[in-house]
């Protein structure tokens, strides 16, 4: 690491002798997996063996992360940024720009990009010069004429939001929030003889419909702050909080689980395709 | 005139869009102006690919610290926007999909962006845990009800939840964790969601009007 006076730190002995271990532990893992693969050629089991070690050393870099910060963890996190954009890259000019623009823009070119020739437009060659005047961001001096696609994309968001977030995420949701209160009812005897969560557990099934309805209105009076929070509105308020916090405690358990299942994931592959110990 | 026309773009494609939506002969025109969108915001991932090389090739340049980090990322930027963009190792040429089974962008998808991404959010699992033994001490009311929450949550995704309560007759099977959980799921859970949409729905509808009508612009920048 470069110090302010220009010196630098030359790694010591153990940085040097971790790195050859880790190298040589690749080494031996890429020959194995390569001699024992089940590929038909050769060069497949050593591409294969390779790709399963390199795929295996980059998990175990991200997770030396656990232990410290460290110059394998930094080197499988700028390899990710740089492959993971290139990544996101290519996806959008060969879906959108080869997909969408070119079958409308030239014979000659959709042609070469074997995609079939639909109509001429001007509007995607507008849409085009839009997209390449936002690249011009990127120059100092004309980097403002860069709000005008800034502004295209912004306003087509604005204007589909607004009407759609409007019906599916506000309408549709106070609409499906009006349930029946008392589900079914068959009868006070039959009503508290079932508590399971079947269609004929009337019980649970009103008392998740009463849930709903009153969660809903106390959670949306937690997110009014026009009127002070007290009295009836604040006691609304307080429930709204609890529901709340339910919601986040559903989320962050959601969240936990899927992220253990990747672990398990990341595991498996560690041990089964690697090490082929499972 | 740099902030005039971009306001006035703004308007009018917003206004195009909003009545769109409402006029049953318009449909093709939002259609049309859906792939504008995609073709205009395909290149924001060229803008943000440009800039990452720019800022990187500083980096070297100017010998900054962790400079040589910066040459793994351009190297793995340009190999794989190479491979991509002219279709390297695709079974099926040109022609093909570009993430088409046994071509070398999708095997270098599969064994290093996969694991890298996968291996990057697994991670969170460790932080997750170590985060929530600090923050979810049952301090207050509003905190033992998510943490009771969360607990049962994750017990009723597991076995471990459903051995505990195997006992509970069926007559009280709201009391099993399993169903418990699916409870917690539908009922309390889907009415803060609800809250939370819906607050969300307005915010956006409001944030939509403001940008339209030209009261929001800070999309601007502040220089002039």
């Amino acid at each position: 690491m470069a110090t302010g006076n220009g010196n630098r730190k030359s790694p010591s002995n153990a940085v040097k002798i971790i790195l050859v271990i880790v190298a040589v532990v690749f080494l031996i893992s890429w020959i194995s997996k390569a001699t024992t693969g089940m590929a038909d050629s050769t060069w497949l089991n050593i591409r294969d063996g390779f790709l399963i070690t390199f795929a295996a050393f980059l998990t175990l870099s991200i997770f030396s992360f656990l232990y410290n910060d460290n110059p394998f963890y930094k080197f499988a996190e700028h390899l990710y940024v740089g492959v993971s954009a290139a990544y996101w890259m290519c996806l959008g000019f060969w879906s959108i720009i080869v997909g969408n623009f070119v079958p409308h823009a030239s014979k000659t070119l959709s042609t070469f990009f074997k995609v079939p020739f639909q109509e001429y437009s001007w509007f995607y060659y507008v849409a085009f010069a839009f997209g390449v005047i936002l690249l011009m961001r990127l120059l100092p001096k004309a980097g403002w004429i860069a709000r005008w696609p800034l502004a295209v994309i912004i306003g087509t968001t604005a204007g589909f939001n607004l009407s759609r977030y409007l019906h599916s995420d506000f309408m549709s949701q106070v609409g499906n929030t009006f349930q029946p209160l008392f589900v079914d009812w068959q009868g006070a005897g039959h009503f508290f003889s079932n508590l399971s969560l079947a269609a004929d557990g009337q019980l649970v099934m009103s008392a998740g419909n009463w849930i709903v309805v009153v969660g809903v209105l106390c959670g949306l009076v937690y997110f009014f702050f026009s009127k002070e929070h007290k009295g009836m509105f604040g006691a609304a308020s307080r429930l709204g909080i609890w529901i709340l916090m339910i919601t986040f405690g559903a989320s962050f358990g959601y969240t936990v689980m899927g992220r253990i299942s990747l672990l398990v994931g990341r595991i498996t592959f560690l041990f089964d395709d690697w090490l082929s110990i499972l | 005139m740099k902030r005039q026309i971009p306001m006035m773009i703004l308007s009018t494609i917003g206004t195009i869009f909003v009545l769109a939506y409402f006029s049953p002969g318009l449909e093709e025109l939002e259609k049309g102006g859906s792939i504008f969108f995609d073709v205009v915001a395909c290149f924001a991932f060229f803008l943000g690919g440009s800039n990452l090389v720019r800022v990187h090739i500083q980096k070297i340049a100017r010998h900054n610290p962790g400079w040589g980090y910066s040459i793994v990322t351009l190297f793995g930027f340009g190999l794989m926007l190479f491979i991509g963009l002219f279709k390297l190792g695709n079974p099926l040429g040109i022609a093909g999909a570009p993430t088409e089974p046994g071509s070398w962008f999708q095997i270098i998808f599969q064994y290093c962006v996969a694991p890298l991404s996968a291996t990057m959010y697994s991670l969170l699992a460790f932080f997750v845990a170590s985060a929530s033994y600090r923050a979810f001490r049952a301090k207050n009311t509003e905190a033992t009800i998510l943490l009771v929450a969360a607990f049962i949550i994750l017990l009723g995704r597991t076995q471990l939840g459903l051995v505990m309560t195997s006992w509970v007759p069926d007559w009280l099977s709201i009391a099993q964790i399993p169903n418990l959980a699916v409870f917690i799921m539908t009922s309390p859970n889907l009415a803060g969601q609800r809250a939370i949409m819906i607050g969300i729905a307005l915010g956006v509808v409001s944030m939509s009007l403001r940008l339209i009508l030209g009261i929001e612009r800070s999309y601007l920048g502040s220089d002039s």
